[in-house]
């Protein structure tokens, strides 16, 4: 084992870092908030708004993040709407278009786990709210938002890892982030292994944190069925 | 040219290439989807064996490869097997480089991902036969091989049917990134299309198109397939 190549490997890799996970907070910040409006239209009970929520669902978690990042990348600049309006000089942004496209892909699977949430939630306690008069908005945040997104945790950490992986694929629009250093390294050295090891050590670390930090969130979001006496324990 | 006749069959159309690339993106998958069985096996076998140490042998891969990301598995293997093929090569007395095959290559880094998830399917599978069946095969005699392919096998494939039709569905969406490996799958070949008609957007759509095409024939096989497997079971499972 060469231990100073492998030290100066960790720290080139480790300086794209900061880029892939600024990759993956916008992302998952975008990709939730467009997550809520999908599931929003695809319970709201009209059928026009839940087909087309139907539809962005199936499209964008039946095809590859691959072929949709390059359709933002390569596809948006074919159009001259496009090309000459306001918005060029940021599409033209390899990190905005990974950004979108890995938002736009991540909504579509978080709208069918927030959506898992929402049908856990028991109907007696709708009509409860209903029957001391909370009925919208109030409904929404006191009794559907909290108990869904509880319901709704263990699988949305899954695909928040599985995102954390997903941001590798920006290398492929030239952003460098970590797994595209590593394929630089790699052709610059052929030392594939311990840039390997490297760059694998790194995700797993970056997981490792993010699943501990949904555990713990997870843990205190339960803190009224911790409150409940032994003998009444589920 | 229209879009129709960059699609067609022509002389100058897509059509014949991007069906082909299709067909190939079946053939590396299928080729992964085997790969990984037989990997997810040997390891299911591991996680669930007695010794601490196997144990952790199998927690180890399943967590190594469920946790970075495909394109550096990818690249592990591409480049890394080309190396270890360059070297087994000198060691034979060829002093040239040999390439890994990007095939052999692709449906290699794909199956070990799959090979991950595919445990995970497996050891489920298995956990959900009934204790009391194990413990009946026994008592009535059949040795554990007997028991293995009477009891153990059919059961695992039948519950294993739903989350291997989502390992397939992983793989599938997978196998569009062994196109960095050259591999001229329906990834690679829409590239090729849009850059040399210039036609990105096109290309790209029919490309997905494909993809959800591909996507949404495999859902149907599976259900079906899961139908099939419990059709002796009807209150058991309930509807799919």
């Amino acid at each position: 084992m060469d231990f100073a190549f492998l030290s100066s490997t960790m720290v080139t890799l480790i300086k794209a870092v900061p880029t892939s996970l600024m990759l993956f907070f916008l992302s998952i910040f975008f990709g939730g908030l467009l997550a809520l409006v999908v599931v929003a239209m695809r319970v709201s009970g009209n059928p026009v708004l839940s087909g087309l929520a139907k539809g962005y669902i199936f499209v964008f978690r039946g095809s590859p993040l691959l072929i949709q990042m390059f359709l933002v990348f390569y596809g948006l600049g074919q159009f001259g709407v496009i090309r000459y309006s306001f918005l060029w000089p940021f599409l033209r942004e390899p990190v905005v278009c990974a950004v979108l496209s890995l938002s736009l892909c991540t909504a579509g699977y978080t709208a069918e786990i927030f959506r898992a949430g929402i049908r856990a939630i028991p109907p007696k306690e709708i009509e409860a709210a209903r029957s001391i008069g909370m009925s919208g908005f109030l409904l929404v945040r006191r009794i559907i938002a909290p108990i869904a997104f509880r319901h709704a945790l263990p699988a949305y950490s899954t695909e928040i890892v599985l995102m954390m992986k997903s941001t590798a694929l920006a290398s492929l629009v030239t952003v460098w982030e970590v797994t595209g250093v590593a394929q630089r390294l790699i052709s610059q050295t052929y030392r594939t292994m311990e840039v390997f090891l490297c760059a694998a050590l790194i995700y797993l670390v970056l997981n490792f944190v993010i699943l501990q930090a949904m555990n713990l969130l997870e843990y205190s979001l339960s803190r009224h069925r911790r409150a409940l006496p032994p003998a009444l324990k589920v | 040219m229209t879009g129709f006749q960059l699609l067609g069959f022509g002389a100058n159309g897509w059509g014949v290439w991007l069906l082909a690339a299709a067909l190939m993106t079946l053939a590396v998958t299928a080729t992964a989807l085997a790969i990984g069985a037989v990997i997810g096996t040997i390891v299911a076998a591991l996680r669930l064996s007695g010794s601490p140490l196997l144990r952790f042998l199998g927690h180890i891969y399943t967590t190594v490869f469920r946790g970075v990301p495909e394109l550096l598995i990818i690249y592990l293997i591409y480049f890394g097997g080309s190396s270890g093929l360059t070297a087994i090569g000198r060691l034979m007395g060829y002093d040239r480089f040999f390439g890994m095959p990007s095939f052999l290559a692709g449906a290699l880094a794909v199956g070990i991902i799959s090979g991950a998830y595919q445990t995970e399917v497996f050891r489920g599978a298995f956990l959900s036969i009934p204790r009391g069946e194990l413990e009946a095969a026994s008592a009535i005699g059949m040795s554990s091989a007997l028991r293995l392919r009477r009891i153990i096998i059919p059961q695992v494939l039948r519950f294993a049917i739903p989350g291997l039709g989502n390992v397939w569905q992983l793989g599938l969406k997978d196998s569009a990134l062994i196109s960095v490996t050259g591999l001229v799958e329906l990834m690679r070949a829409s590239q090729v299309a849009a850059g040399s008609t210039r036609q990105y957007f096109l290309f790209y759509i029919v490309g997905g198109a494909l993809y959800l095409v591909l996507t949404s024939l495999s859902d149907r096989v599976f259900n079906g397939a899961e139908r099939r497997a419990n059709r002796s079971m009807p209150s058991a499972m309930g509807k799919a």
